[in-house]
């Protein structure tokens, strides 16, 4: 079965670097600019696990988390975080939001797929 | 998609991104610091950073991150932005973009040269000597997933580690599954889980995320505790945990209350309606989203190869190229008027020259990239010349063709270094003066009657006119007894390596002077001209055509060949009369004209068609003025025509021809040869007589 | 491997062949882009005698050799009978006139041999191979050389 992810970032570049990576590893990806727009893919399709920056306009990603927590039916949907610094302060904001686990960029292939295995049942 | 596109894609974001930065500096220098503002600048050295982590540009993100977390400093209200502090931000985005640029061209920066600017920066967040941000820079290292730990363990063979673990509520409302980590554990060797139910409430009264449940959990592995810790580490702080080893020795330790699947699932309570993941559920519910604006309208664009746009260039070329052909076929043909055909003609030009020019506009692109270019010479000019810059820009959406954008960087950074090193007074001069202390300049572009100008204009001391006259006579340039007006004191300026500062100052005298300006921007077909006031400023305008696809020019004819010469040159054109042609010399003839002696040139005998000059009786003479200041008169049998003509290069399948700039496609399908006025009066002013040959050498 | 012997593989080289100043030449096939028919071109200034000038084919600005005058036969007076056949060379294309377009055959490359002394001392330079076709000597042009070297046409 094709895990089904949706990766949240801002950055043009990295949601390049996030699609050529995942579909490298065999998933099926949609991508997002931002909170707000993740929001709406997400309404389209559930994936089975999302990605999310942090730093975004518009809607960030602790909002994001949030918004998407209170939902009922993503509730217990794997939210990673992606973040440049190891800061432990924004993993506990990240956690705080709800996410299920975080990502350190620069991240390569392996890396995101080794977290993706974490919290799917992939 | 390859890596290197990515990589390229990177790039072109860091374009985007550079630009809202300098944006966001821009808007905060107008009084506009806000935490929007202010977030979009931190957002886009952000992505900056991750990006370039990706790439690994080491020095790029270590300098983003410490431009970062000033910038960060200011979002927490730690940092005031006052205008030293923006002034100092202004130069780390510009070193930012150095860096970039560097990055972009393969090119190792040198961490040492971010040195200063570093400590600058260091030095307002209280950070000593940037020290501790050293220390933060360590911190920064990115933490990965320790795979290395999955490796061989150690002689010692399998280990045994119970795993005491109870889930938070936490766990489960962060998304956290026990399946999970109990399937991650099972990876490292033989698991044996057993839970504890006897917390678990009934049924009825069960929460979802709160099943209540204590696991005990027997892992045989060959990996160490940090590596069984690391499943954890999403966890961390969301469960009890505890890891007992108890070494190679097989135990019996609490033995299980039941035995519990492999993976089990957190139940779904009875009283909840939804499962915890529901498929495809439709529109969001009616969920409150926080701090969510309506979607911004964004304008949707693609990217295209530009090779692919000039290919349609060309294309269209050839379409109104056709469309001239069939114009005067027809009109050999002689219809009657108002006839049908003629009536169609008419649409197919209108739409065939509609579709050209949006065609063009593709190639179009806004100025603003390189104005905020130009924002940096100026701020770095006054800051080399000890004078305080306001430096504004004006219509930055303004279009031009992408290759006009591309070649005004040289001369618009020597005009504004120019303005400032020799147009704005200095401070105290300026105060004396009644002016503010602080010189402005000031850069617009628009839009005027087909045709882009670009303004640059300073509230310095104006032209010192009575100086540039007496330098032109010291150097030689003009005699001492000469009239001249206004206009032409200041175009002695466009003269080559006229300098009217004494010593030559480390920025604008650089060896390029506005000879250089003008002949750039001549070559772009523009042209350029001053306007000065004494004691109020200067005002340098330029003047573009919206493409260079085509040139306006008129269509001569000599030795019944059909030439183009483009008019941006062209200052006036006059029937040869013999009263006013004056032999000086040997076969040197001049044309007198307002008291001046214009030397004139045979076009036939420039291009190498005929060896002597003709008879100039009955012929036409275009006065030219080309880029060294000096004018020429161009004897031509024949002015036809004058009108828009598309560009055909010549190097492609043959080379440069001296004194040919390009070649066109007349309405007949002829190809006419567009004339470099330049390279042939230039050739003529060191030496009337053998210019063919020189040339003939010139071009190889 | 087979005992049956297989019989050498051949190969081929096809070529158009032409006439300029009444001696037989030829080039590649793959050379011509195609053979259009005389129309009159635009004086170059300053180009070499055998620049006859350059012809519009299709919007691309062309420059047209004079072939023979390349060859030191002497320029030509092109009329409508005379053919200018369109040749890549490197990166470049150009018409080449000539006075008729022959033939197009296709010759096992064994049979293209050095050039002989006959060939005069001019058009030799030009000459890379002469190929016997019945009684007639075909001389194969070698086309990097018939533009002005200055212009840098790389081969």
């Amino acid at each position: 079965m094709t895990l089904h992810v949706l990766a949240v970032d801002d950055s043009r570049t990295m949601r390049g670097l996030l699609d050529h990576a995942l579909r490298e590893a065999g998933f099926h990806v949609r991508l997002a600019e931002d909170g707000v727009d993740g929001l709406e893919r997400l309404a389209e399709a559930t994936p089975d696990i999302v990605i999310t920056d942090i730093n975004m306009p518009r809607l960030d990603g602790f909002g994001f988390i949030e918004a998407v927590r209170r939902q009922r039916a993503f509730r217990s949907l794997p939210i990673l975080v992606l973040t440049t610094e190891s800061a432990p302060e924004l993993k506990a904001r990240a956690r705080d939001a709800g996410a299920t686990g975080w990502i350190v960029k620069p991240f390569d292939e392996q890396k995101l797929v080794d977290a993706i295995q974490r919290v799917t049942t992939m | 998609m390859s890596g290197n596109d990515i990589r390229e894609g990177f790039f072109e974001e860091c374009e985007d991104l550079l630009e809202a930065i300098s944006d966001g500096f821009a808007a905060m220098a107008r009084g506009q610091r806000d935490s929007e503002t202010l977030n979009a600048v931190f957002r886009a050295v952000h992505s900056i950073k991750g990006g370039a982590g990706a790439f690994n540009l080491d020095t790029l993100v270590e300098f983003a991150h410490k431009f970062e977390g000033v910038l960060d400093a200011v979002r927490s209200d730690q940092l005031k932005v006052d205008d030293v502090v923006l002034r100092l931000f202004h130069r780390a985005g510009d070193r930012l973009a150095d860096l970039v640029a560097l990055a972009r061209d393969g090119q190792i920066a040198n961490p040492a040269d971010n040195a200063a600017l570093v400590g600058e920066l260091a030095a307002l967040i209280d950070d000593d000597d940037g020290a501790a941000d050293e220390a933060a820079a360590a911190a920064f290292v990115p933490v990965t997933f320790s795979l290395d730990l999955f490796g061989p363990a150690d002689e010692a063979g399998p280990v045994r580690h119970v795993i005491r673990f109870t889930p938070h509520r936490a766990l489960y409302t962060t998304g956290n599954d026990p399946a999970l980590l109990f399937q991650a554990l099972a990876r490292l060797g033989d698991l044996e889980v057993s839970a504890d139910l006897s917390r678990v409430p009934p049924l009825s009264q069960l929460e979802w995320d709160d099943p209540c449940i204590d696991w005990t959990l027997t892992l045989n592995t060959e990996a160490d505790e940090a590596a069984v810790r690391d499943v954890f580490d999403f966890v961390d702080g969301l469960c009890d945990l505890e890891i007992v080893q108890e070494g190679a020795a097989p135990a019996v330790f609490l033995p299980p209350l039941i035995e519990a699947p492999p993976l089990l699932v957190p139940e779904i309570p009875a009283d909840d309606p939804a499962p915890p993941v529901a498929p495809r559920l439709g529109p969001v519910p009616a969920d409150p989203m926080p701090e969510a604006p309506a979607a911004v309208q964004q304008r949707a664009t693609i990217r295209v190869d530009l090779e692919r746009v000039d290919r349609l260039i060309n294309l269209v070329g050839e379409l109104v190229i056709n469309q001239a052909m069939l114009t005067q076929s027809i009109s050999e043909v002689k219809l009657p008027p108002g006839n049908r055909v003629e009536v169609s003609l008419d649409q197919l030009k209108r739409l065939s020259s509609e579709v050209q020019e949006r065609i063009m506009a593709i190639r179009a692109q806004p100025v603003k990239p390189l104005f905020q270019r130009m924002a940096r010479i100026a701020r770095e000019a006054g800051q080399a010349a000890g004078k305080t810059i306001y430096f504004r820009t004006f219509g930055d959406a303004t279009e031009v063709d992408k290759t006009v954008v591309e070649r005004l960087g040289d001369p618009l950074t020597h005009m504004i270094r120019n303005a400032v090193d020799h147009g704005i007074e200095s401070p105290e001069k300026r105060l004396t003066a009644g002016k503010p202390e602080t010189g402005t300049v000031v850069l617009s572009a628009a839009h005027r009657s087909g045709r882009v100008v670009i303004e640059l204009t300073d509230d310095g001391a104006g032209i010192d006119r009575p100086k540039v006259r007496e330098i032109a006579i010291r150097k030689g340039l003009i005699s001492a007894d000469k009239e001249l007006t206004d206009n032409e004191i200041d175009n002695l300026l466009f003269l080559p390596g006229f300098s009217t500062k004494t010593e030559v100052s480390n920025l604008s005298g650089r060896g390029v002077g506005m000879d250089v300006v003008k002949s750039e921007i001549q070559n772009l077909g523009g042209r350029v001209s001053f306007g000065s006031r004494p004691g109020f400023g200067t005002t340098v305008t330029i003047s573009l055509p919206l493409t260079l696809a085509v040139l306006e020019g008129m269509v001569v004819e000599a030795n019944g060949e059909t030439f183009i010469l483009p008019t941006t040159a062209l200052q006036e054109t006059v029937q040869a009369d013999p009263a006013s042609i004056h032999r000086i010399g040997t076969d040197g003839l001049f044309l007198s004209i307002r008291g001046g002696h214009i030397p004139i040139l045979d076009l036939g005998v420039c291009l190498g068609l005929q060896d002597r000059p003709s008879d100039l009786k009955g012929r036409v003479l275009l006065l030219l003025e080309n880029s060294s200041g000096g004018r020429t008169a161009l004897a031509v049998d024949r002015v036809v025509d004058q009108r828009e003509v598309v560009i055909k290069g010549l190097e492609g399948n043959y080379g440069h021809v001296p004194g040919i700039a390009a070649a066109t496609i007349l309405g007949d399908g002829r190809i006419a040869l567009i004339l470099d006025t330049d390279e042939l009066a230039s050739a003529m002013a060191a030496e009337p007589d053998p210019i063919p040959q020189r040339l003939a050498a010139a071009g190889g | 491997m087979s005992a049956v012997a297989e019989p050498i593989a051949v190969t081929h080289r096809e070529i158009v062949s032409f006439r300029v100043a009444g001696q037989d030449f030829c080039i590649d096939i793959g050379s011509v882009r195609e053979i259009r028919g005389w129309t009159a071109t635009t004086v170059l200034p300053h180009a070499p005698d055998y620049i006859r000038g350059v012809m519009n084919l299709r919007g691309a600005v062309l420059p047209v050799v004079d072939l023979s005058a390349r060859l030191g036969f002497g320029t030509t007076e092109p009329s409508e009978r005379h053919v200018v056949i369109i040749v890549t060379i490197g990166s470049k294309t150009v018409g080449m006139l000539v006075d008729a377009v022959s033939d197009i055959l296709s010759a096992p490359t064994d049979d293209f041999q050095p050039t002989p002394d006959v060939v005069s001392d001019k058009a030799k330079a030009f000459v890379e191979a002469v190929l016997s076709v019945e009684d007639r000597l075909i001389r194969l042009i070698e086309l990097e050389r018939i533009m002005p070297t200055s212009l840098g046409i790389v081969k």
